[in-house]
Protein backbone atom coordinates (compact mmCIF):
# COMPACT_ATOMS: atom_id res chain seq x y z
CA UNK A 1 0.00 0.00 0.00
CA UNK A 2 1.37 3.64 -0.27
CA UNK A 3 2.64 5.26 2.18
CA UNK A 4 0.43 7.38 4.54
CA UNK A 5 1.69 11.03 4.85
CA UNK A 6 0.46 14.07 6.74
CA UNK A 7 -1.41 16.40 4.82
CA UNK A 8 -3.70 19.53 5.17
CA UNK A 9 -7.10 18.99 3.33
CA UNK A 10 -6.22 21.68 0.65
CA UNK A 11 -2.68 20.10 -0.50
CA UNK A 12 -4.23 16.61 -0.46
CA UNK A 13 -7.37 17.44 -3.07
CA UNK A 14 -4.46 19.41 -5.41
CA UNK A 15 -2.14 16.81 -5.13
CA UNK A 16 -5.02 14.25 -5.94
CA UNK A 17 -6.43 16.18 -8.91
CA UNK A 18 -2.87 16.26 -10.26
CA UNK A 19 -2.85 12.51 -10.34
CA UNK A 20 -6.11 12.19 -11.74
CA UNK A 21 -4.40 13.85 -14.65
CA UNK A 22 -5.31 17.05 -13.99
CA UNK A 23 -2.79 19.55 -15.91
CA UNK A 24 -4.21 22.78 -16.07
CA UNK A 25 -5.55 25.17 -12.91
CA UNK A 26 -6.65 28.61 -13.12
CA UNK A 27 -7.29 30.56 -9.74
CA UNK A 28 -7.64 33.65 -8.11
CA UNK A 29 -6.29 33.82 -4.17
CA UNK A 30 -8.71 33.68 -1.33
CA UNK A 31 -9.11 32.22 2.56
CA UNK A 32 -9.38 29.75 3.16
CA UNK A 33 -7.74 27.73 0.19
CA UNK A 34 -5.12 29.40 -0.98
CA UNK A 35 -3.12 26.49 0.12
CA UNK A 36 -4.62 25.10 -2.74
CA UNK A 37 -3.64 27.24 -5.66
CA UNK A 38 0.02 27.41 -3.61
CA UNK A 39 0.73 23.67 -4.14
CA UNK A 40 -0.66 23.71 -7.25
CA UNK A 41 2.03 26.66 -8.60
CA UNK A 42 4.29 24.46 -6.95
CA UNK A 43 3.96 21.22 -8.52
CA UNK A 44 1.95 21.67 -11.63
CA UNK A 45 4.97 23.06 -13.21
CA UNK A 46 7.21 19.33 -12.12
CA UNK A 47 4.50 17.63 -14.30
CA UNK A 48 4.10 19.71 -17.06
CA UNK A 49 1.06 21.46 -16.78
CA UNK A 50 0.15 24.96 -16.60
CA UNK A 51 -0.79 26.84 -13.33
CA UNK A 52 -2.05 30.54 -13.68
CA UNK A 53 -2.75 33.04 -10.94
CA UNK A 54 -5.74 34.92 -13.79
CA UNK A 55 -6.66 38.60 -13.02
CA UNK A 56 -10.00 37.49 -10.99
CA UNK A 57 -12.17 34.96 -10.46
CA UNK A 58 -14.52 35.39 -13.75
CA UNK A 59 -11.12 34.86 -15.86
CA UNK A 60 -10.56 31.83 -14.05
CA UNK A 61 -13.50 29.96 -14.78
CA UNK A 62 -13.26 31.17 -18.55
CA UNK A 63 -9.93 30.04 -18.62
CA UNK A 64 -11.14 26.81 -17.16
CA UNK A 65 -14.27 26.84 -19.99
CA UNK A 66 -10.78 26.97 -22.63
CA UNK A 67 -8.81 24.33 -21.37
CA UNK A 68 -11.72 22.13 -20.77
CA UNK A 69 -13.14 22.88 -24.56
CA UNK A 70 -9.95 21.85 -25.93
CA UNK A 71 -10.17 18.52 -23.83
CA UNK A 72 -8.09 18.67 -20.83
CA UNK A 73 -8.64 17.61 -17.16
CA UNK A 74 -9.09 21.18 -15.64
CA UNK A 75 -9.58 22.72 -12.30
CA UNK A 76 -10.75 26.02 -10.21
CA UNK A 77 -10.72 26.84 -6.67
CA UNK A 78 -11.72 29.75 -4.58
CA UNK A 79 -14.02 30.50 -1.40
CA UNK A 80 -17.74 31.77 -0.97
CA UNK A 81 -17.32 34.85 -2.47
CA UNK A 82 -15.07 34.22 -5.15
CA UNK A 83 -17.83 30.98 -6.44
CA UNK A 84 -20.68 33.92 -6.75
CA UNK A 85 -18.27 35.62 -9.53
CA UNK A 86 -17.61 31.94 -10.64
CA UNK A 87 -21.34 31.18 -11.26
CA UNK A 88 -21.85 32.86 -14.75
CA UNK A 89 -18.89 30.67 -16.00
CA UNK A 90 -20.37 27.52 -14.58
CA UNK A 91 -23.13 28.24 -16.04
CA UNK A 92 -21.75 28.45 -19.40
CA UNK A 93 -19.96 25.41 -19.28
CA UNK A 94 -23.12 23.62 -18.45
CA UNK A 95 -24.65 25.09 -21.35
CA UNK A 96 -21.80 23.62 -23.52
CA UNK A 97 -21.38 20.56 -21.92
CA UNK A 98 -18.03 21.01 -20.65
CA UNK A 99 -16.56 18.85 -17.35
CA UNK A 100 -14.31 20.44 -14.84
CA UNK A 101 -13.97 20.48 -11.79
CA UNK A 102 -14.70 23.68 -9.21
CA UNK A 103 -13.77 23.75 -5.35
CA UNK A 104 -15.49 25.83 -3.11
CA UNK A 105 -13.45 26.13 0.28
CA UNK A 106 -16.99 27.54 2.34
CA UNK A 107 -16.10 30.68 4.56
CA UNK A 108 -19.02 32.52 6.35
CA UNK A 109 -21.49 34.04 5.12
CA UNK A 110 -22.95 36.09 3.00
CA UNK A 111 -21.39 38.87 1.23
CA UNK A 112 -17.21 38.44 1.99
CA UNK A 113 -18.41 37.26 5.35
CA UNK A 114 -16.06 35.84 7.56
CA UNK A 115 -12.63 33.39 6.58
CA UNK A 116 -14.48 30.98 8.97
CA UNK A 117 -15.66 27.31 8.00
CA UNK A 118 -18.98 27.56 6.82
CA UNK A 119 -21.43 25.33 4.55
CA UNK A 120 -23.59 28.49 3.81
CA UNK A 121 -23.36 27.76 -0.17
CA UNK A 122 -25.27 24.40 -0.01
CA UNK A 123 -27.83 26.28 -1.88
CA UNK A 124 -25.42 27.84 -4.16
CA UNK A 125 -23.91 24.29 -4.82
CA UNK A 126 -27.09 22.65 -5.36
CA UNK A 127 -30.32 25.06 -6.67
CA UNK A 128 -28.24 27.89 -8.31
CA UNK A 129 -24.60 27.67 -9.19
CA UNK A 130 -25.80 30.05 -11.67
CA UNK A 131 -28.42 30.86 -14.05
CA UNK A 132 -30.62 28.49 -16.54
CA UNK A 133 -31.85 24.93 -16.03
CA UNK A 134 -28.68 23.49 -14.80
CA UNK A 135 -27.66 20.82 -11.88
CA UNK A 136 -23.70 20.04 -11.04
CA UNK A 137 -22.65 17.23 -9.34
CA UNK A 138 -21.51 18.13 -5.96
CA UNK A 139 -19.28 16.62 -3.71
CA UNK A 140 -18.87 16.93 0.15
CA UNK A 141 -15.99 15.52 1.66
CA UNK A 142 -15.60 15.07 5.49
CA UNK A 143 -11.93 14.24 5.67
CA UNK A 144 -9.02 14.58 4.26
CA UNK A 145 -8.75 10.67 2.63
CA UNK A 146 -12.30 12.08 1.19
CA UNK A 147 -11.08 15.35 -0.08
CA UNK A 148 -8.45 13.21 -2.10
CA UNK A 149 -10.95 10.45 -2.78
CA UNK A 150 -13.40 12.70 -4.19
CA UNK A 151 -10.98 14.47 -6.15
CA UNK A 152 -9.89 11.90 -8.25
CA UNK A 153 -12.99 10.95 -9.21
CA UNK A 154 -14.37 13.88 -9.79
CA UNK A 155 -12.50 14.07 -13.26
CA UNK A 156 -13.89 10.51 -14.02
CA UNK A 157 -17.65 11.96 -13.35
CA UNK A 158 -17.12 14.89 -14.99
CA UNK A 159 -15.90 13.46 -18.32
CA UNK A 160 -18.51 10.81 -18.03
CA UNK A 161 -21.25 13.02 -18.09
CA UNK A 162 -19.89 16.24 -19.54
CA UNK A 163 -20.76 17.97 -16.38
CA UNK A 164 -18.97 20.22 -14.15
CA UNK A 165 -18.40 18.38 -10.93
CA UNK A 166 -18.05 20.77 -7.77
CA UNK A 167 -16.08 19.67 -4.47
CA UNK A 168 -17.75 21.43 -1.48
CA UNK A 169 -15.53 21.65 1.19
CA UNK A 170 -15.05 24.26 4.03
CA UNK A 171 -12.10 26.14 5.77
CA UNK A 172 -12.13 23.57 8.81
CA UNK A 173 -11.39 20.62 6.20
CA UNK A 174 -8.94 22.60 4.05
CA UNK A 175 -6.74 23.85 7.05
CA UNK A 176 -6.68 20.85 8.78
CA UNK A 177 -3.85 17.70 8.43
CA UNK A 178 -4.76 14.37 8.57
CA UNK A 179 -3.29 10.98 7.45
CA UNK A 180 -3.85 10.51 3.90
CA UNK A 181 -2.94 7.95 1.31
CA UNK A 182 -2.91 9.09 -2.10
CA UNK A 183 -4.01 7.35 -5.31
CA UNK A 184 -1.73 6.27 -8.32
CA UNK A 185 -1.14 8.90 -10.56
CA UNK A 186 -2.86 8.77 -14.08
CA UNK A 187 -1.06 9.42 -17.43
CA UNK A 188 -3.49 11.96 -19.51
CA UNK A 189 -2.41 9.84 -22.32
CA UNK A 190 -4.27 7.11 -21.16
CA UNK A 191 -7.48 8.67 -20.80
CA UNK A 192 -10.62 7.83 -23.04
CA UNK A 193 -10.89 10.09 -26.16
CA UNK A 194 -13.18 13.19 -25.87
CA UNK A 195 -14.40 13.39 -30.22
CA UNK A 196 -16.58 16.56 -28.85
CA UNK A 197 -13.20 18.39 -27.89
CA UNK A 198 -12.11 21.32 -30.37
CA UNK A 199 -8.94 20.10 -30.47
CA UNK A 200 -7.84 21.08 -34.27
CA UNK A 201 -8.25 18.33 -36.97
CA UNK A 202 -6.98 19.70 -40.08
CA UNK A 203 -10.30 19.30 -42.14
CA UNK A 204 -10.64 15.64 -41.00
CA UNK A 205 -14.14 15.72 -39.67
CA UNK A 206 -16.78 18.80 -39.20
CA UNK A 207 -16.20 21.21 -36.42
CA UNK A 208 -16.95 20.76 -33.01
CA UNK A 209 -18.27 23.76 -31.32
CA UNK A 210 -17.86 24.58 -27.55
CA UNK A 211 -21.03 26.98 -27.34
CA UNK A 212 -24.00 27.80 -25.03
CA UNK A 213 -25.92 30.47 -27.24
CA UNK A 214 -28.81 28.81 -29.28
CA UNK A 215 -31.07 31.57 -30.49
CA UNK A 216 -34.00 28.75 -31.62
CA UNK A 217 -35.82 27.98 -28.97
CA UNK A 218 -36.78 24.73 -29.97
CA UNK A 219 -33.05 23.92 -30.38
CA UNK A 220 -32.40 24.81 -26.83
CA UNK A 221 -34.84 22.89 -25.47
CA UNK A 222 -34.17 20.06 -26.61
CA UNK A 223 -30.51 20.47 -25.60
CA UNK A 224 -31.97 21.11 -22.10
CA UNK A 225 -34.41 17.43 -22.79
CA UNK A 226 -31.05 15.44 -23.30
CA UNK A 227 -29.34 17.16 -20.91
CA UNK A 228 -31.74 16.31 -17.86
CA UNK A 229 -32.13 13.08 -19.04
CA UNK A 230 -28.23 12.69 -18.46
CA UNK A 231 -29.13 13.75 -14.93
CA UNK A 232 -31.31 11.33 -14.51
CA UNK A 233 -28.65 8.63 -15.00
CA UNK A 234 -26.68 10.66 -12.54
CA UNK A 235 -29.39 10.59 -9.93
CA UNK A 236 -29.97 6.66 -10.69
CA UNK A 237 -26.08 6.17 -10.49
CA UNK A 238 -23.93 8.84 -8.82
CA UNK A 239 -25.88 9.15 -5.47
CA UNK A 240 -22.99 7.95 -2.63
CA UNK A 241 -23.53 8.70 1.39
CA UNK A 242 -22.26 7.01 4.67
CA UNK A 243 -24.37 5.87 7.47
CA UNK A 244 -22.94 5.58 10.89
CA UNK A 245 -25.52 3.26 13.57
CA UNK A 246 -28.51 3.68 11.70
CA UNK A 247 -29.79 -0.01 11.37
CA UNK A 248 -31.53 0.57 14.92
CA UNK A 249 -31.62 4.36 14.96
CA UNK A 250 -34.46 5.79 16.65
CA UNK A 251 -32.85 9.20 15.88
CA UNK A 252 -30.92 9.93 12.37
CA UNK A 253 -28.95 12.87 12.96
CA UNK A 254 -27.94 13.92 8.97
CA UNK A 255 -24.63 16.14 8.54
CA UNK A 256 -22.37 16.75 5.62
CA UNK A 257 -18.72 17.56 5.53
CA UNK A 258 -17.09 18.91 8.58
CA UNK A 259 -20.44 18.65 10.82
CA UNK A 260 -20.77 15.41 10.32
CA UNK A 261 -17.76 14.83 12.14
CA UNK A 262 -19.28 16.60 14.78
CA UNK A 263 -22.38 14.94 14.68
CA UNK A 264 -20.57 11.35 14.77
CA UNK A 265 -19.03 12.49 18.16
CA UNK A 266 -22.24 13.39 19.65
CA UNK A 267 -23.56 9.76 18.03
CA UNK A 268 -21.10 8.35 20.10
CA UNK A 269 -21.71 10.12 22.81
CA UNK A 270 -25.65 8.93 22.12
CA UNK A 271 -24.88 5.69 22.18
CA UNK A 272 -23.30 5.58 25.31
CA UNK A 273 -26.24 6.86 27.05
CA UNK A 274 -28.14 4.52 25.47
CA UNK A 275 -29.88 6.64 23.03
CA UNK A 276 -30.41 4.49 19.69
CA UNK A 277 -28.89 7.00 17.47
CA UNK A 278 -27.35 6.87 14.12
CA UNK A 279 -25.61 9.58 11.57
CA UNK A 280 -26.55 10.23 7.67
CA UNK A 281 -23.68 11.63 5.71
CA UNK A 282 -24.51 12.54 2.62
CA UNK A 283 -21.13 12.55 0.23
CA UNK A 284 -23.07 13.43 -2.66
CA UNK A 285 -25.31 16.65 -2.00
CA UNK A 286 -26.57 16.80 -6.11
CA UNK A 287 -27.64 14.20 -6.52
CA UNK A 288 -28.92 14.42 -2.90
CA UNK A 289 -28.97 10.23 -1.70
CA UNK A 290 -32.31 9.96 -1.61
CA UNK A 291 -32.57 6.00 -1.55
CA UNK A 292 -30.22 6.01 1.03
CA UNK A 293 -32.02 8.67 3.37
CA UNK A 294 -35.44 7.05 2.73
CA UNK A 295 -34.33 2.93 3.61
CA UNK A 296 -33.67 4.89 7.20
CA UNK A 297 -37.45 5.74 7.55
CA UNK A 298 -37.90 2.15 8.66
CA UNK A 299 -36.81 2.61 11.77
CA UNK A 300 -36.02 6.59 12.32
CA UNK A 301 -38.72 7.92 14.40
CA UNK A 302 -37.18 11.54 14.37
CA UNK A 303 -34.73 13.36 12.12
CA UNK A 304 -31.85 15.83 13.75
CA UNK A 305 -30.37 17.37 10.24
CA UNK A 306 -27.07 19.73 11.48
CA UNK A 307 -25.53 22.40 9.52
CA UNK A 308 -22.81 25.02 9.71
CA UNK A 309 -25.70 27.68 8.06
CA UNK A 310 -29.02 28.63 9.39
CA UNK A 311 -30.88 25.10 7.32
CA UNK A 312 -30.29 24.54 4.16
CA UNK A 313 -29.97 21.17 3.67
CA UNK A 314 -32.96 20.47 5.83
CA UNK A 315 -35.35 21.16 2.99
CA UNK A 316 -33.72 18.14 0.72
CA UNK A 317 -34.25 15.71 4.20
CA UNK A 318 -37.84 17.16 4.12
CA UNK A 319 -37.94 16.49 0.83
CA UNK A 320 -37.21 12.83 1.62
CA UNK A 321 -39.21 12.27 4.86
CA UNK A 322 -42.40 14.07 3.64
CA UNK A 323 -43.95 14.41 6.59
CA UNK A 324 -43.50 10.62 8.14
CA UNK A 325 -41.02 11.94 11.41
CA UNK A 326 -40.34 15.37 12.49
CA UNK A 327 -37.26 17.02 10.89
CA UNK A 328 -35.37 18.97 13.20
CA UNK A 329 -32.52 21.37 12.72
CA UNK A 330 -29.34 22.93 14.70
CA UNK A 331 -27.46 25.37 13.02
CA UNK A 332 -24.19 27.24 13.37
CA UNK A 333 -23.54 30.18 11.52
CA UNK A 334 -20.92 32.86 10.44
CA UNK A 335 -18.07 30.58 10.98
CA UNK A 336 -19.05 28.95 14.18
CA UNK A 337 -18.56 25.26 14.68
CA UNK A 338 -21.13 23.37 16.84
CA UNK A 339 -20.03 21.32 19.41
CA UNK A 340 -20.65 17.35 19.84
CA UNK A 341 -21.68 18.75 23.42
CA UNK A 342 -24.62 20.89 22.27
CA UNK A 343 -25.50 18.28 19.31
CA UNK A 344 -25.73 15.76 21.94
CA UNK A 345 -27.87 18.19 24.15
CA UNK A 346 -30.30 18.10 21.13
CA UNK A 347 -30.38 14.25 20.64
CA UNK A 348 -31.12 14.14 24.45
CA UNK A 349 -33.72 16.81 24.20
CA UNK A 350 -35.28 14.78 20.68
CA UNK A 351 -34.60 11.14 22.41
CA UNK A 352 -37.23 12.88 25.70
CA UNK A 353 -40.08 13.84 23.57
CA UNK A 354 -40.43 10.98 21.44
CA UNK A 355 -39.91 8.60 24.33
CA UNK A 356 -43.48 10.29 25.94
CA UNK B 1 -1.84 5.48 26.90
CA UNK B 2 -5.39 6.88 27.37
CA UNK B 3 -7.77 6.26 23.77
CA UNK B 4 -7.69 9.69 23.32
CA UNK B 5 -5.06 12.99 23.84
CA UNK B 6 -6.27 16.15 23.09
CA UNK B 7 -3.55 18.83 22.93
CA UNK B 8 -4.04 22.46 22.33
CA UNK B 9 -0.65 24.16 21.42
CA UNK B 10 -0.50 28.03 21.56
CA UNK B 11 2.00 30.66 21.52
CA UNK B 12 3.83 33.79 19.10
CA UNK B 13 3.98 33.54 16.20
CA UNK B 14 7.83 32.72 15.48
CA UNK B 15 7.57 30.55 18.28
CA UNK B 16 7.34 27.21 16.33
CA UNK B 17 3.56 26.35 18.17
CA UNK B 18 2.24 24.74 14.53
CA UNK B 19 5.42 22.90 14.20
CA UNK B 20 5.69 21.15 17.69
CA UNK B 21 1.88 19.93 17.22
CA UNK B 22 3.11 18.78 14.19
CA UNK B 23 5.62 16.52 15.39
CA UNK B 24 3.54 15.17 18.22
CA UNK B 25 0.88 14.19 14.87
CA UNK B 26 3.35 13.06 12.81
CA UNK B 27 4.11 10.61 15.92
CA UNK B 28 0.74 9.38 15.64
CA UNK B 29 0.94 8.73 12.03
CA UNK B 30 3.70 6.56 12.60
CA UNK B 31 2.02 4.73 15.53
CA UNK B 32 -0.74 3.95 13.00
CA UNK B 33 -3.12 6.09 15.52
CA UNK B 34 -6.07 8.60 14.06
CA UNK B 35 -4.83 11.82 14.43
CA UNK B 36 -5.78 15.56 13.30
CA UNK B 37 -3.57 18.79 13.63
CA UNK B 38 -6.04 22.01 12.99
CA UNK B 39 -4.16 25.26 13.10
CA UNK B 40 -5.70 29.05 13.86
CA UNK B 41 -5.89 30.99 11.16
CA UNK B 42 -7.17 34.46 9.92
CA UNK B 43 -8.05 37.12 12.42
CA UNK B 44 -6.65 34.62 15.25
CA UNK B 45 -3.45 35.07 13.76
CA UNK B 46 -3.56 38.68 13.48
CA UNK B 47 -1.86 40.43 16.88
CA UNK B 48 1.09 37.55 16.83
CA UNK B 49 -0.54 34.67 18.73
CA UNK B 50 -0.65 31.25 17.08
CA UNK B 51 -2.49 27.90 18.66
CA UNK B 52 -2.75 24.50 16.95
CA UNK B 53 -5.37 21.82 18.40
CA UNK B 54 -3.91 18.41 18.08
CA UNK B 55 -6.02 15.11 18.22
CA UNK B 56 -4.51 11.44 19.10
CA UNK B 57 -6.64 8.72 19.24
CA UNK B 58 -7.78 5.10 18.57
CA UNK B 59 -11.04 5.72 16.82
CA UNK B 60 -12.11 8.29 14.19
CA UNK B 61 -11.46 12.12 15.71
CA UNK B 62 -14.42 14.01 15.49
CA UNK B 63 -14.29 17.56 15.48
CA UNK B 64 -10.80 18.58 14.83
CA UNK B 65 -11.28 22.02 16.89
CA UNK B 66 -10.13 21.00 20.57
CA UNK B 67 -12.77 22.92 22.66
CA UNK B 68 -11.80 21.07 26.57
CA UNK B 69 -7.77 20.43 25.88
CA UNK B 70 -6.36 17.38 27.95
CA UNK B 71 -3.10 18.77 27.82
CA UNK B 72 -1.95 22.37 27.51
CA UNK B 73 1.10 23.97 26.20
CA UNK B 74 1.34 27.75 26.64
CA UNK B 75 4.35 29.21 24.89
CA UNK B 76 3.46 32.92 26.02
CA UNK B 77 1.19 35.18 28.56
CA UNK B 78 -1.57 35.90 26.31
CA UNK B 79 -2.20 32.12 25.28
CA UNK B 80 -1.93 30.76 28.91
CA UNK B 81 -4.41 33.32 29.84
CA UNK B 82 -6.83 32.45 26.96
CA UNK B 83 -6.74 28.78 27.45
CA UNK B 84 -5.98 27.71 30.92
CA UNK B 85 -9.85 28.06 32.15
CA UNK B 86 -10.27 25.37 29.40
CA UNK B 87 -8.45 22.68 30.12
CA UNK B 88 -10.31 19.91 31.53
CA UNK B 89 -10.28 19.27 35.40
CA UNK B 90 -7.52 16.27 35.84
CA UNK B 91 -5.57 17.40 32.94
CA UNK B 92 -2.48 18.68 32.14
CA UNK B 93 -0.49 22.42 31.47
CA UNK B 94 2.99 22.30 30.34
CA UNK B 95 4.27 26.04 30.41
CA UNK B 96 7.08 28.25 29.29
CA UNK B 97 7.89 30.33 32.45
CA UNK B 98 10.28 32.15 30.74
CA UNK B 99 7.56 33.92 28.82
CA UNK B 100 4.72 33.78 31.07
CA UNK B 101 5.25 36.38 34.21
CA UNK B 102 1.79 35.94 35.93
CA UNK B 103 0.93 32.12 35.86
CA UNK B 104 -2.37 32.00 37.70
CA UNK B 105 -1.86 27.97 38.53
CA UNK B 106 -5.40 25.87 39.21
CA UNK B 107 -5.85 23.45 41.34
CA UNK B 108 -7.68 20.58 39.26
CA UNK B 109 -5.15 20.66 36.95
CA UNK B 110 -1.12 19.11 37.14
CA UNK B 111 0.78 22.64 35.90
CA UNK B 112 4.73 21.78 34.62
CA UNK B 113 6.47 25.53 34.39
CA UNK B 114 9.37 25.08 32.56
CA UNK B 115 11.84 28.03 31.84
CA UNK B 116 11.99 27.03 28.19
CA UNK B 117 13.12 29.72 26.26
CA UNK B 118 15.88 30.55 28.69
CA UNK B 119 16.80 26.75 28.55
CA UNK B 120 17.15 26.06 25.20
CA UNK B 121 19.04 29.37 24.76
CA UNK B 122 21.54 28.24 27.14
CA UNK B 123 22.02 25.58 25.76
CA UNK B 124 22.63 26.50 22.17
CA UNK B 125 19.54 25.09 21.26
CA UNK B 126 17.82 29.11 20.29
CA UNK B 127 14.40 28.98 19.23
CA UNK B 128 14.03 24.87 20.31
CA UNK B 129 11.76 26.26 23.26
CA UNK B 130 8.55 24.15 21.41
CA UNK B 131 10.54 20.84 21.23
CA UNK B 132 11.84 21.44 24.83
CA UNK B 133 8.34 22.08 26.20
CA UNK B 134 7.07 18.84 23.85
CA UNK B 135 9.54 16.97 25.43
CA UNK B 136 8.37 17.57 28.99
CA UNK B 137 4.96 16.88 27.39
CA UNK B 138 6.00 13.68 26.11
CA UNK B 139 7.68 12.51 29.65
CA UNK B 140 4.45 13.66 31.32
CA UNK B 141 2.23 11.89 29.12
CA UNK B 142 3.64 9.27 27.01
CA UNK B 143 2.08 10.00 24.21
CA UNK B 144 4.54 8.10 21.81
CA UNK B 145 7.39 6.24 22.16
CA UNK B 146 10.91 7.83 21.98
CA UNK B 147 12.11 6.07 19.04
CA UNK B 148 8.34 7.50 17.72
CA UNK B 149 8.82 10.88 18.70
CA UNK B 150 12.65 10.82 16.76
CA UNK B 151 10.99 9.74 13.63
CA UNK B 152 8.21 12.19 13.93
CA UNK B 153 11.69 14.38 13.66
CA UNK B 154 12.83 13.29 11.33
CA UNK B 155 9.64 12.97 8.72
CA UNK B 156 8.99 17.21 10.40
CA UNK B 157 12.29 19.02 9.80
CA UNK B 158 12.51 19.79 6.06
CA UNK B 159 15.59 18.35 4.40
CA UNK B 160 16.94 21.66 3.42
CA UNK B 161 17.28 21.94 7.68
CA UNK B 162 18.24 18.62 7.72
CA UNK B 163 21.00 19.76 10.96
CA UNK B 164 18.72 20.98 12.55
CA UNK B 165 17.29 17.00 13.26
CA UNK B 166 19.89 16.45 16.30
CA UNK B 167 19.34 19.62 17.98
CA UNK B 168 15.61 19.14 18.29
CA UNK B 169 16.46 15.59 19.46
CA UNK B 170 18.46 16.76 22.12
CA UNK B 171 15.82 19.45 23.39
CA UNK B 172 13.75 16.93 23.64
CA UNK B 173 15.86 15.35 26.16
CA UNK B 174 16.54 19.16 27.79
CA UNK B 175 12.80 18.96 28.22
CA UNK B 176 12.41 15.56 29.80
CA UNK B 177 14.57 16.40 32.15
CA UNK B 178 13.05 19.37 33.02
Amino acid sequence: MAEKVLMKGNEALAESALRAGCRFFFGYPITPQTELAAYMSKQMPKVGGTYLQAESEVAAINMVYGASAAGARVMTSSSSPGVSLKGEGISYMAGADLPGVIINIQRGGPGLGSIQPSQSDYWQATRATGHGDFQIVVYAPSTVQEMADVAFNAFDVADRYRTPVMILGDGLLGQMMEPVVLPDPVDPADLPAKPWATTGHKHARPHNVANSLYLTAEDLERLNFERYERYEQIKATEQRFEEYLCDDADIVVVAFGASARVARSAVNAAREKGIRAGLFRPVTLWPFPVDGLRATLGTARAYLDVEMNMGQMVDDVRLVVEGRAPVEFLGRAGGMIPTPEEVLARIEEINERIGE
Amino acid sequence: MSAELRIVLAGFGGQGVLFAGKVAAYAGLIDDREVSWLPSYGPEMRGGTANCSVTLSDEPIGSPLVTTPDVLVALNQPSYDKFVDEVRPGGVIVADTSMIADMRVRDDVETFGVPATKMAEEAGLKGLANIVLLGKLFAVTGFCSRETLDAAIEKCVPPRKAALIEKNKQAVDLGMGA
